[in-house]
């Protein structure tokens, strides 16, 4: 069973929840920009939340699906049809054989995830099929890639899911940010500008970071660093001024002062936004941070369970 | 911060599923061995609810589960972490007794391999052979793998070829370059973006995701380079293709 890629979309990859295990040896973790779309896309058709699924950027791709099966598409809201009839996102649907999905454009958001019963297969590599643009490990969509799916005897029923507590593009919403370890050798201006203003997204901005356009930013002294590993929401301060937050496809190591951390319960909606959108940190400690974390984490695996067990 | 005693590193969370273990703070080789004697320790208890492990020059990530190491009264997981590896480091982790594997890297310096030796050159006042006498007239030691898969930073560049990185980076540097970038060298095991200053280009292939093990270098081996010409270059490139 397979589906055709028709029209690839403007940034369509395959993601599972990422490459992990082999980061000492400089590869990267990849994995979905939207982690959250992407496990509860899984959830709605009874997959393993790993499972691989489209991540899709902006302008969706239009793909023809060659057997029964049921998907699932939450994140942003595209405007999606199949076969023609409008679908809104964060619903699990079935779709007969010839079926073609177009998957529109975002209304609003960045990223839309899509789910396949049983999983898209293709040869993981270092243990996952996720996608990394810049280690050449997959590439994006093509018109004319087939991806294969597993036929699926998942029950038909169409539901759908209130999205409200797992997608917010909403701008005047603040990021939550911990202090980075470097966060001390700013200058004063600086610790001020970097929670008291506003920065909008910039236009060299992708799966790797996020180049925030603002208030240009300075160390007290100039530091000489080591590379030291870095983590997905890590707000890096180089050379010019000018902070980077890394987003998933970020690589390990990097040798630019670490100045804050955006809340991992934050990520999500920083990574709907998208260039040119708006954004302002207000702080978080640590402590705190990894409660909400935790809650959310609990919340998640509720929904996941009470998901799992409306499926037989 | 909390001090792990046994071990004298720092703790340092990073986010709410990672912590940094910061060893020291400069780039030399004693800071570097305790963060893979460490490494390897963390491996060989196969830690629980451990999800990966980065070493770098001077401190090592561990980036873990945080539901796994939620404490009973809502002590923060990475507090209970770091308590747990309290224990685990009672005993300091063994550096590791041996010189480390040796391995050969073959480079063919200068012309299209290294378009920057003459700068390199330049900057240190050597003519172009001096450069690559001292270039391979040392063993380099693997501090760690980063910035992108297999790719090696070396300790032990000779002090009077250090260059400042360039200021303009190159938007595509070829595969197998080898570089020079202030005090450290490495080599580009696949074309990317970078700033180092090219002076030579290895034929061997540095990572390869379909090999058994995929780096050709690994944490804590030595290396050697060896200076070949283009005809050896063109062989061997065609032997690994």
């Amino acid at each position: 069973m397979s589906l055709t890629v028709l029209k690839p979309g403007f940034l369509t990859t395959l993601q599972d929840r990422g490459r992990y295990g082999y980061a000492a040896l400089g590869v990267g973790h990849a994995g979905p920009m939207d982690g959250v779309a992407h496990r509860l896309a899984n959830a709605l058709v009874g997959n393993d939340e790993d499972a691989a699924a489209l991540e899709i950027t902006v302008l969706g791709p239009r793909l023809r699906f060659d057997a029964d099966t049921v998907i699932a598409l939450t994140g942003a809201p595209f405007d999606a049809c199949l076969d023609g009839v409008p679908v809104a996102p964060w619903q699990r649907l079935p779709v007969t054989a010839g079926a073609v999905l177009d998957c529109g454009r975002a209304r609003c958001g960045q990223r839309l995830s899509l789910a396949v019963a049983g999983g898209l297969r293709c040869k993981p590599l270092l243990g996952s099929r996720a996608t990394d643009l810049n280690a050449g490990f997959g590439a994006p969509l093509q018109q004319g890639d087939s991806l294969l799916f597993v036929a699926s005897s998942a029950p038909r029923a169409r539901w759908s899911l209130d999205p409200r507590p797992w997608f917010d593009v909403d701008p005047s919403q603040p990021l939550r940010l911990i202090r980075g370890h470097h966060f001390g050798a700013l200058d004063g201006p600086s610790r001020a500008a970097l929670y008291g203003t506003r920065f909008r997204i910039g236009a060299a901005s992708n799966r790797v970071g996020y180049r925030l356009d603002g208030a240009r930013l300075a160390l007290e002294r100039p530091l000489e660093l080591a590379s030291e590993p870095c983590a997905f929401g890590t707000v890096q301060l180089p050379t010019g001024g000018q902070p980077i937050v890394l987003m998933a496809e970020h690589p390990v190591t990097g040798g630019y002062p670490r100045i804050g951390q955006v809340a991992a319960i934050d990520l999500p909606r920083l990574a709907q936004r998208g260039p040119g959108d708006p954004l302002h940190f207000v702080e978080i400690d640590l402590d705190e941070a990894q409660n909400r974390y935790l809650e959310r984490e609990r919340e998640l695996s509720r929904l996941q369970q009470a998901i799992a067990a409306r499926l037989p | 911060m909390p001090t792990l005693a046994a071990s004298g590193c720092q703790i340092e969370p990073l986010g709410e599923d990672i912590l940094l273990l910061r060893f020291g703070a400069g780039i030399d080789r004693d800071t570097n061995a305790r963060v893979h004697a460490a490494a390897e320790l963390l491996r060989r208890v196969e830690m629980p609810g451990l999800i990966d492990l980065i070493p770098a020059y001077a401190t090592l990530a561990l980036h873990y589960d945080a539901p796994f190491w939620a404490g009973r009264d809502g002590e923060p997981p990475w507090r209970h972490l770091a308590g747990t590896l309290e224990a685990v480091f009672a005993t300091p982790p063994r550096l590791a007794a041996d010189e480390g594997r040796l391995v050969e890297i073959p480079v063919c310096y200068g012309g299209e391999s290294g378009p920057d030796l003459a700068a390199v050159a330049a900057h240190a006042a050597l003519d172009a052979d001096s450069v690559i006498a001292r270039h391979v007239g040392r063993d380099y030691r693997v501090a760690m793998l980063g910035f992108a898969a297999g790719f090696p930073y070396l300790l032990g560049l000779d002090p009077g070829l250090q260059m400042p990185r360039r200021a303009q980076p190159r938007l595509r540097v070829p595969a197998g370059s080898v570089a020079i970038g202030g005090a450290q060298t490495g080599i580009y095991p696949a074309q990317l973006p970078g700033g180092w200053h090219l002076i030579g280009r290895t034929p061997l292939r540095l990572f390869d995701p379909a090999r058994a093990q995929p780096s050709l270098l690994l944490p804590g081996d030595r290396v050697r380079f060896r200076a070949i010409e283009a005809d050896e270059f063109t062989l061997l490139a065609a032997a690994t293709a």
